[in-house]
C-alpha cells in the first residue's frame, strides 16, 4: 500500500501540565478537522471489526470513522448517536483501552485507532454547530418514571421519550447528571457539555424533577400505585462512600472522595467565596485508592492549591484500576505514587485535625480469585508520613434508599438491586440498571443498561 | 422555585418562613428536616421542619442568623423564593406512648422540639416541656408549646423572663421531684444537648438528641455528616438526626462543626461588605 500508515495515534493537544495543574479548564483540547481526518485514515475499515465488539453499546465504529475520513461529520455523528446518546461524554471518559481501542487490530503492532478521540471530535463538532431536531414517535399515552439522572437514567429516558412515552426523571440533587455532574471533575468533563446533553433530553419532552428524593419525598410504590406511572426505571447509582474503618477517620481534614469532589464540582467550591460552599485543602494531601475516583481527587487537590499530593495504594502499579490516561495525566501534573502501602491509622493534633498517617509496607503474594496478586503486609514496616488532608477513595456501594423503601425489590449481598440482563427486577413494572445493579462501574456500561431497560420497558408497555 | 408565603420575625435574629413545598409537606413528619439552597451560587443548608400543613402544601422553617447563608436568607420576605428545597430528609422521631416524657428546646431548638412535643402528646404521653433562651427577646412559641404540653417550664440565661438558669437546671428540678421519667428529648446547641445527656446519665433516663452536623447532599452520598455513636460511625442525614444522647461523641461533633470556621468568617465578611449596612 502506498499510504504510509503511522503506527501511533495523532497526538491530541493538551494544556501544559504545569499550567493546568493550577486551573480547572479542560486538560485535553480535542482534534481539529484536519487531524481528525488523518487519524480516521489510520483505520483499516475491517470486515469483522473487533473494535465494535469491545464497545458495550456496539457503536458502529468503522462506519462512523469512514464518514469522518470523507469529511462528512454530520453523518458520522448520526451514526454514533444511533447507538450512543452521550458521545461527547463517552469520547472523553470511556476506558477505551479496555474497550473499543483495546480490541482494535492496529493495537497489535502499534497504537490502536484513537476511537474515543474521534467520537469526541464528532460530538463536539455537532455541539458547536447546534444539534439537529430528533424525531419523536407519536404519544403512546404511557407514563414512565426514571429515578436518578446519571448516565443510566438519562439514556433510558431518552430512548423511551423517542418512542413516544411520557417520561419524568426524579433526581435527588438540585441538578441532573449524576456522577457526570458531581463526581467527574470539570477539567476532564466540562459541565456545560453535560448540561447540553441534558437540554437535548428536555427537547424530547422529558420532564426533569430535581430536589425529589425517591424513598423520602415519594416512594416507588406511590409512583406506580398513586401517581399513575406505568413503569419505573431505577438508576440511583452507587453513591454510598466506603471508609477504611481505621482509627482517626472522623478527624477534621478527612474527606470521602464523594464529599471532596461534590463540594468542588457540584457546589463549585474552587470558586469560593464567589460560590458559598467552602472546601479545605492543606499542603500535603494523601488520597487512598488508585481508581478513577482517586486520580480525580488527587488532581483536584493539586488544583485547589495543595503542595504535595500522594496516591496511597496497597497493590502495585499494574493493578491500579484507573484509566491509563488518567494515571499518566496525574503523574505529569506532579501527583506522587506511594505503592504497596496501606494506612493503618490517621493521627490527629491536639485540636482534632489530621497531622500524620501511619502506614504499613506491602509486598505482592499469590494471585487471588480476581487473578490479581494479593498484597501482604510486611511485618514491622510501619512508618508515618506527615499529611494534613486525607481523601478516602476506596470505592462506593449502592445507595440503599430505594431498595429499602420499595416492596418486593430483591437486593444482593452488597445491597445491589437484583435485575436480569434486560434490567427487569423482582418487582413487576420496575426495572433497574447502572451502578445500582452492578456496583461502581463505568459510564458506558450504565448507558448500555439504560438502553436495554428502555427496550424492555417499551415492549412491556406496548403489550400491557 | 419555592415561594416564601409568610415571614415572621420571632426574635432579633430568629425568623420563621412558611414555604410552599407541597411534595415535602405531604410526607413531613416530626423530627425530619429539609435542605435548601437560596440561589445558583448558594450553599445547601439543612433546617428542621418546624411545622407543616399538608392541605395548604406549606412547610414552616425557623432559622437563626449565624452566618452568610442564614443572614442572606433573613433578607428575604414574603413573595421571594429560594431555588431549591428538598425533603423530608432523615428518619422521623420515634413516637410512641412512653409514659412521662420531658421535651427540652434551647434557643432556636424550640422550633424543632415543637412538632415532636406535639406528636408525643398526641400519642398519649404526659408531656413536660422545658424551653430556654439567652434572654426574654430570644424566646418564642411559648404559647404554642404550652398548648401541646401538660406543663411548660420556661427559663432564661439572664433571668430577664420567668427565672434565671439553664434548661439543665430546670431539668434537674424536674428529676428531683422523684416521679418516673421515661424519656427525655433535647434539641438545642451541641453544648446544651451534651449537658442534658450528662444530667440524665446517672439516672439512666433514655435521652434522645437531634444532631445538626455539617451536611452537603443529605442523602447518604458524601459522609460530611458523620458522627460516632457508641463507637460506630453513623451518617446524621440518613441514620438520624435523632440519636441516643448517652452514646453520641459530642466532643467530636463540636470539633467537626468548626471545620470551616475560617472560611465561614471570610464568607460573612465579604457578604456584609457587599451589601453595606444590611
Ligand atoms: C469521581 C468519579 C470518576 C469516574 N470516572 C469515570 C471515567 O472516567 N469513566 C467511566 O466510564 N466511568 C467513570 N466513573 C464511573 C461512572 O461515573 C459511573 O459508573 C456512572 O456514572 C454510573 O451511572 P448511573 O447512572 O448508574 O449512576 P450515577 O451517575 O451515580 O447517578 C445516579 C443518580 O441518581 C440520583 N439518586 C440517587 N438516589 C436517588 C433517590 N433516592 N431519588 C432520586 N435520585 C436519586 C443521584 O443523585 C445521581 O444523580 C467515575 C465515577 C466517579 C465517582
Ligand atoms: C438536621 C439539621 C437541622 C437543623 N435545623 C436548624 C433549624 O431548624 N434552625 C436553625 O437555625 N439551624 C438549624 N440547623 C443548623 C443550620 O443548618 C446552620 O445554622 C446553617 O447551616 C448555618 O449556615 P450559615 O452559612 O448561615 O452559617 P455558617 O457560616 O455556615 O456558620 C456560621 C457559624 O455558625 C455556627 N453554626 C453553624 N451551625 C450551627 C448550629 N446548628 N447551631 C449553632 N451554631 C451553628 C458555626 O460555628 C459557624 O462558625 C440544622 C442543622 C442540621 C444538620
Ligand atoms: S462509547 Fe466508549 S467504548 Fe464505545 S466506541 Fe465510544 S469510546 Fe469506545
Ligand atoms: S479494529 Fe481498528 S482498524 Fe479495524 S475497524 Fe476497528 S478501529 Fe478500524
Ligand atoms: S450529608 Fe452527605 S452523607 Fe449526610
Amino acid at each position: 500500500m502506498a499510504f504510509d500508515r503511522p503506527t501511533k495515534k495523532y497526538p491530541m493537544p493538551e494544556q501544559d501540565p504545569v499550567a493546568r495543574a493550577k486551573n480547572f479548564d479542560e486538560v485535553a483540547l480535542g482534534y481539529d478537522l484536519e487531524t481528525a481526518i488523518k487519524e480516521a485514515q489510520r483505520c483499516l475499515d475491517c470486515k469483522k471489526p473487533a473494535c465494535k465488539e469491545g464497545c458495550p453499546v456496539e457503536v458502529d465504529i468503522p462506519d462512523f470513522i469512514r464518514f469522518i475520513k470523507a469529511g462528512d461529520i454530520d453523518s458520522a455523528i448520526n451514526k454514533i448517536k444511533g447507538k450512543n446518546a452521550l458521545p461527547a461524554v463517552c469520547g472523553r471518559v470511556c476506558p477505551q483501552e479496555n474497550q473499543c481501542e483495546g480490541r482494535c487490530v492496529l493495537g497489535k503492532k502499534g497504537e490502536p485507532v484513537g476511537i474515543g478521540r474521534l467520537e469526541r471530535f464528532a460530538a463536539d463538532y455537532e455541539l458547536a454547530k447546534g444539534t439537529q431536531e430528533v424525531q419523536v414517535a407519536p404519544p403512546t399515552g404511557k407514563k414512565v418514571a426514571v429515578v436518578g439522572s446519571g448516565p443510566a437514567g438519562l439514556t433510558c429516558a431518552a430512548d423511551l421519550a423517542r418512542l413516544g412515552h411520557k417520561v419524568t426523571i426524579f433526581e435527588a440533587l438540585h441538578v441532573a447528571g449524576g456522577v457526570l455532574m458531581y463526581g467527574i471533575p470539570e477539567f476532564r468533563l466540562p459541565k456545560r457539555i453535560v448540561q447540553r446533553e441534558i437540554e437535548n433530553l428536555t427537547k424530547l419532552g422529558v420532564e426533569i424533577k430535581t430536589n425529589a428524593v425517591i424513598g423520602k419525598s415519594l416512594t416507588v410504590d406511590e409512583l406506580l400505585e398513586e401517581e399513575g406511572y406505568d413503569a419505573v426505571f431505577v438508576g440511583t447509582g452507587a453513591g454510598l462512600p466506603n471508609f477504611m474503618g481505621i482509627p482517626g477517620e472522623n478527624l477534621n481534614g478527612v474527606y470521602s472522595a464523594n464529599e471532596f469532589l461534590t463540594r468542588t464540582n457540584l457546589m463549585k467550591a474552587y470558586l469560593f467565596p464567589e460560590y458559598d460552599t467552602p472546601i479545605k485543602v492543606g499542603e500535603k494531601v494523601a488520597v487512598l485508592g488508585a481508581g478513577n475516583v482517586a486520580m480525580d481527587a488527587a488532581r483536584t487537590a493539586l488544583r485547589l492549591g495543595a503542595k504535595e499530593v500522594y496516591i496511597v495504594y496497597r497493590r502495585s502499579r499494574n493493578e491500579m484500576p484507573a484509566r491509563l490516561e488518567e494515571i499518566h495525566h496525574a503523574e505529569e501534573e506532579g501527583v506522587k505514587f506511594m505503592l504497596l502501602t496501606n494506612p493503618t491509622r490517621i493521627i490527629g493534633d491536639d485540636k482534632g485535625w489530621v497531622k500524620a498517617m501511619e502506614c504499613l509496607k506491602y509486598e505482592l503474594g499469590e494471585p487471588d480469585e480476581s487473578g490479581r496478586r494479593s498484597p501482604v503486609p510486611i511485618p514491622g514496616s510501619e512508618f508515618t508520613i506527615e499529611v494534613d488532608t486525607v481523601v478516602v477513595a476506596i470505592g462506593q456501594s449502592p445507595n440503599p434508599l430505594v431498595p429499602r423503601t420499595t416492596r418486593g425489590l430483591e437486593v444482593g449481598r452488597k445491597g445491589n438491586i437484583i435485575a436480569d440482563e434486560n434490567g427487569q427486577t423482582t418487582r413487576e413494572g420496575v426495572w433497574a440498571g447502572g451502578d445500582i445493579v452492578t456496583g461502581a462501574a463505568t459510564v458506558i456500561k450504565a448507558m448500555g443498561a439504560g438502553k436495554k431497560a428502555a427496550k424492555a420497558i417499551h415492549e412491556y408497555l406496548m403489550a400491557k | 422555585m419555592y415561594k416564601i408565603l409568610k415571614r415572621e420575625d420571632l426574635a432579633p435574629s430568629i425568623k420563621l418562613f412558611d414555604i410552599e413545598a407541597p411534595m415535602v409537606a405531604r410526607k413531613a413528619q416530626a423530627g425530619q428536616f429539609i435542605i435548601l439552597k437560596i440561589d445558583e451560587k448558594g450553599e445547601r443548608i439543612p433546617l428542621t421542619i418546624a411545622d407543616f400543613d399538608r392541605e395548604k402544601g406549606l412547610v414552616t422553617i425557623i432559622f437563626q442568623e449565624v452566618g452568610k447563608t442564614t443572614k442572606q436568607l433573613g433578607l428575604l420576605g414574603e413573595g421571594d423564593a429560594v431555588s431549591d428545597f428538598v425533603g423530608p430528609l432523615g428518619i422521623p422521631s420515634h413516637i410512641e406512648k412512653y409514659g412521662r416524657v420531658v421535651c427540652i428546646g434551647g434557643g432556636v431548638g424550640i422550633a424543632p422540639i415543637y412538632p415532636i412535643t406535639r406528636a408525643l402528646k398526641e400519642a398519649g404521653n404526659e408531656v413536660i416541656g422545658i424551653i430556654g433562651a439567652r434572654s426574654k427577646d430570644y424566646l418564642f412559641w411559648e404559647e404554642k408549646m404550652r398548648a401541646v404540653t401538660d406543663e411548660l417550664l420556661v427559663t432564661t440565661d439572664d433571668g430577664s423572663y420567668v427565672r434565671k438558669g439553664f434548661v439543665t437546671d430546670v431539668l434537674k428540678e424536674v428529676i428531683d421531684r422523684g416521679k418516673t421519667i421515661n424519656l427525655v428529648v433535647a434539641i438545642g446547641p451541641l453544648p446544651m444537648m451534651k449537658a442534658v445527656a450528662e444530667v440524665t446519665r446517672p439516672y439512666q433516663i433514655k435521652t434522645i438528641v437531634s444532631l445538626n452536623s455539617i451536611m452537603v447532599d443529605g442523602t447518604g452520598m458524601c459522609g460530611a455528616c458523620r458522627v460516632s455513636v457508641g463507637g460506630q460511625t453513623k451518617f446524621v442525614c440518613v441514620d438520624g438526626p435523632d440519636f441516643d444522647g448517652h452514646l453520641v461523641d459530642f466532643d467530636e461533633q463540636m470539633r467537626r462543626a468548626k471545620i470551616y470556621q475560617d472560611e465561614e468568617k471570610r464568607a460573612l465578611l465579604k457578604f456584609e461588605e457587599g451589601c453595606g449596612r444590611c
